[in-house]
């Protein structure tokens, strides 16, 4: 141990303790049986999902809930080719921002069961779920998304989000 | 998920594990705590700056890399606060003071732990030294706290 010390690991970890909220707390309900659900803005009409309980452009409300698509369309994408530690999926990897069918605002899943050099804005994506068995309250019952091999949705009717 | 009934709670944590280049200085001090030893660098007007510096904080000009001094292992508490309820991830299980600590040889205080065993025991002002644990690695926690000069 003579080699001189030229690095060092300087952790930040912050503990919370987590309260779903109740809109947060409908969505786990729902995800526990295999289903998505948004909520929808009363004003602009927009879907979000996850459901936060209020919209943050048009700040009122959101009471109306609605089941949101396990499948979507990917409008950008990031490959992953450094490794991190708490991260247990092998290099490279695509982690996609994904705009699920019926929701207006779009959000991050792990893609899988794909070369990363073929990922592309506007390629349709399925969510592959874990066994029924190991259901919980958790995102976690969606492993990743895969191809769902539909044809690719025009960039140009992506909108804003590309 | 730890708990599947209603309200949803859970553990949330958020974690960076940064990893650090220590650069000519830093590199020599962490080298030096891996061999017990605690190193300040020469400022002018007789200043000596722990951890060391590549600069001076007062002017910006280059500080002598090559002739870091050694300092304490015992030093004098300038200021201290006492952490009665300590949470996973400071440095001692029981309570404990954090503390600015001058170093004997050192004109800056150096932030680390004082394990007083009680509140009633610290005082500005009061002696403490360094306590080395026996496997170092070269960071930080080679030095497991400090403890009163008469005995922990």
């Amino acid at each position: 141990m003579s080699d001189p010390v030229e690095t060092i690991v300087t952790p930040v970890h912050l503990l919370y303790d987590w309260t779903a909220t109740s809109a947060q707390a409908e969505f786990l309900d729902a995800i526990q049986e295999g289903r998505l659900i948004g909520d929808r803005c009363p004003e602009c009409r927009n879907v979000y999902c996850p459901p936060s309980g209020s919209c943050a452009r048009c700040g009122v409300e959101t009471t109306e809930r609605l089941d949101v698509a396990d499948k979507g369309t990917v409008v950008t994408f990031c490959i992953v080719r450094v490794p991190s530690e708490n991260i247990e999926v092998s290099l490279p990897y695509c982690a996609a921002t994904i705009l699920l069918d019926g929701s207006n605002m779009p959000f991050i899943g792990l893609l899988q069961e794909v070369d990363v050099e073929d990922v592309r804005v506007g390629m349709r994506v399925e969510a592959v779920w874990a066994p029924k068995s190991e259901w919980g309250p958790t995102f976690e019952n969606i492993k990743y998304f895969r191809p769902s091999g539909e044809p690719d949705v025009p960039v140009e009717s992506l909108g804003d989000w590309v | 998920m730890s708990d599947a009934a209603r309200p949803y709670t859970t553990d949330h944590v958020v974690e960076y594990a940064y990893k650090r280049s220590l650069g000519p200085v830093l590199s020599r001090f962490f080298t030096a705590l891996r061999d017990g030893q605690i190193l300040g660098s020469r400022a002018p007007e007789g200043r000596v700056l722990v951890p060391p510096m590549e600069h001076d904080p007062d002017t910006g000009d280059g500080l002598d890399v090559a002739g870091l001094v050694s300092v304490g292992p015992g030093g004098r508490v300038a200021t201290w606060t006492w952490i009665s309820a300590p949470r996973e991830k400071h440095p001692l299980d029981h309570p404990f003071a954090f503390a600015l600590i001058e170093l004997d040889g050192a004109t800056t205080g150096f932030l680390h732990a004082v394990d007083a065993g009680s509140e009633a025991r610290m005082h500005t002002g009061m002696r403490v030294t360094a306590r080395w644990r026996a496997e170092r690695t070269g960071g930080i926690h080679d030095l497991e706290c400090f403890e009163p000069e008469d005995g922990a």
